[in-house]
């Protein structure tokens, strides 16, 4: 893969010195593995529409809150404008105490804060787990191995409800939850890419050389891995985000002052007859935010694998 | 194959003791089970109150150690069949543990059949027809399940199907489902079965439609199946007897494996629509920190899902030849 790409240019630059053009008979442009991934990702047009609408998303919930001029906490609205379905001044309505797309900003905004916890501390956590027992075969790779299917034997949603119970809904603290409970998913994959990469040549090669246990783990097995973690991080966050509104449902996630887009559902489930705007809103977003990045992440492992020649149509 | 049976079930057990040490540390950090008790206000004397507390910490074996509460649970359920008593009241929780079981299963194997038939349906076509509208849109539909809260779609059902077709799907009707032989409760559990099930299903549903067309598509670019064609076998034995087959063993072991999923699953469904089996029980326990419900239900999941591993590695070695284990 990148490895085995890099010798490749290294190979190409030994016969051309530089300085001197060489005389090819078919003159393509090189690219080089990411190049080529970039264009197959924006072929996936559905992969390349999510992305813009994910960073949108970005900028809605973490600007957008800048400079809305209602806000999710502090002064409640004028009694005039409470309960009242969504108008030019209030795109999604109002509740009983705040603008509605004040509140949907900060829920956003909370969820993908938790979805970058679990895509770096996940996915950072999974890979070394993975790479590490993937490299020592043997006991050490048994012990972490046995240790994942351990967790996996507990519902994600069960063990991150019981230990978030303590934590009195700190964001940080529920991200760091969730990115735990994601990252034996990671660890598994990333073992079995491992496994296969250890027996390759430039493994062999980088050992000859006198590389140490680390280096190579982390400077020849990690980098390889990257492609199969970006996908998993992507499918992670989209799984991570759900779990993190179901678990403001059950009642275990952020805790009330605060507010998620999980919480908006919550207390709105019980007036979706008579106020639909604080049901379907809050809903739409969640589902924008996980459909975009699981678009994304579909679109990435198009690009990203190898072993997918065919272009899509 | 026996062998690889037995090795198998054997290396289980160590996984599944772990696992209840592995639950027994999440339960004790989950919180204490007596701060209600701490907290409560009383007209009662600071010193009644203690006693009271003290009688309760030592009714719970919470003045012990972990390790001798560890062991005193754990021999109890082995040995003696006694899951351990409530936090408030003294009741035993075994009845209740297996009754939520007992209530939720019911719920997750019709999905589970459900949710199966259609995924293998909608993954086959859209696998077949590959890049047709119908497979754009089944995906797309897939995607959005995927993506959508479950809880969202489950309050949307409730107030839009349930609350309108109320006799149908028996959001309304007194549960009779204790009353056994009468087509009354068999009608009325089908009713109260439906919706929770639908939102159960899609869960499910999503993923595994995913799956089986990728499977099916990896399989009818494969060598043999070609040759099957050539050989001028019908389309349909083809696509049936040589290709679904073989697409359809690595589902076997991916529906196994989500079991775990499902029964997260049912936390929310259960929740949503009231329904009082597992997951309803485990949220219930958890914001009391009835610790020897907490203790019981992971107990019964964890044991539930390293089963449904064992079975799918058993059926995988079954359905699939190549694969023979020493």
């Amino acid at each position: 893969m990148l490895e085995t790409n890099e010798t490749l240019t290294e190979a190409s630059a030994q016969q051309a010195p530089p300085g001197k053009k060489v005389d090819r008979e078919f003159t393509v442009k090189e690219r080089t593995q990411w190049q080529l991934a970039g264009r197959r990702f924006l072929k996936h047009r559905a992969a390349f529409i999510s992305l813009i609408v994910f960073i949108l998303l970005v900028l809605f919930a973490f600007v957008g809150q800048k400079l809305w001029h209602y806000k999710y906490e502090g002064d409640l609205l004028p009694t005039s404008e409470i309960n009242a379905g969504p108008s030019s001044k209030h795109p999604f309505g109002t509740t009983d105490l705040y603008d509605e797309m004040a509140l949907i900003m900060r829920g956003t905004q909370q969820s993908l804060k938790v979805a970058f916890i679990i895509a770096i501390v996940g996915t950072g956590l999974g890979a070394l787990w993975g790479v590490v027992s993937g490299f020592f075969s043997g006991f050490i790779d048994s012990a972490l191995m046995r240790f994942a299917d351990l967790a996996l034997t507990i519902p994600a949603l069960a063990l991150a409800a019981a230990l978030a119970r303590q934590g009195g809904g700190k964001l940080w603290l529920i991200g760091l939850i969730l990115a735990a409970v994601s990252a034996p998913y990671v660890a598994r994959v990333v073992r079995g890419v491992v496994l296969s990469l250890r027996e390759r040549e430039f493994i062999e090669a980088a050992r000859a050389l006198g590389a140490s246990n680390t280096r190579i783990m982390l400077r020849h097995l990690l980098p390889n891995t990257i492609p199969v973690l970006i996908v998993n991080a992507t499918l992670l966050i989209a799984a991570g985000i759900l779990l993190e509104t179901a678990l403001s449902y059950v009642g275990f996630g952020i805790q009330s002052p605060d507010t998620s887009l999980g919480i908006l559902i919550v207390k709105a489930q019980g007036s979706v007859q008579t106020k639909p705007w604080l049901f379907y809103f809050p809903g739409l977003f969640i589902i924008l935010i996980a459909l975009t990045v699981n678009f994304i992440g579909d679109g990435l492992r198009d690009a990203l694998d190898p072993r997918q020649t065919r272009e899509r149509k | 194959m026996l062998v690889f049976v037995i090795r198998r079930v054997l290396i289980s057990i160590p996984v599944l003791i772990a696992s209840t040490i592995v639950t027994f540390v999440i339960v004790k950090l989950s919180g204490d089970p007596l701060t209600p008790l701490k907290q409560r206000q009383s007209t009662a004397s600071v010193e009644v109150k203690q006693r009271f507390i003290d009688q309760e910490t030592h009714r719970l074996w919470l003045d012990r150690s972990w390790p001798e509460q560890y062991w005193h649970w754990i021999s109890n359920v082995l040995f003696h069949n006694n899951w351990g008593e409530q936090v408030i009241g003294h009741d035993n929780i075994r009845t209740d543990v297996f009754h939520a079981l007992w209530v939720t299963s019911r719920l997750v194997v019709a999905s589970v059949f459900i949710a199966l038939a259609l995924a293998v349906v909608t993954g086959v076509i859209s696998a077949v027809k590959q890049y047709s509208l119908t497979d754009y849109t089944t995906t797309l539909l897939g995607f959005v399940f995927l993506s959508m809260p479950t809880f969202w779609f489950a309050i949307l059902l409730k107030e839009f199907v349930g609350i309108k077709f109320n006799d149908v799907t028996g959001t309304r009707t007194f549960s009779t489902i204790d009353e056994p032989d009468s087509w009354l409760s068999v009608h009325d559990l089908i009713a109260h079965v439906m919706l929770p099930t639908i939102v159960l299903g899609l869960v499910g549903y999503a993923a595994w439609s995913r799956f089986t067309r990728a499977s099916m598509l990896e399989v009818l670019n494969s060598d043999y199946v070609r040759l099957a064609r050539s050989k001028g076998l019908k389309p349909s034995t083809v696509l049936v007897k040589h290709a679904l087959r073989t697409a359809l063993i690595p589902l076997t072991t991916v529906t196994a494996l989500d079991i775990a999923g499902l029964l997260g699953g049912a936390i929310v469904t259960e929740t949503v629509f009231q329904w009082h089996g597992m997951g309803y029980l485990f949220v219930t326990s958890l914001r009391a920190i009835d610790f020897n419900v907490m203790l019981g239900w992971l107990l019964i999941t964890a044991t539930i899902v390293i089963l449904f591993n064992l079975i799918a590695d058993i059926l995988y070695g079954i359905l699939d030849p190549r694969i023979r284990h020493a």
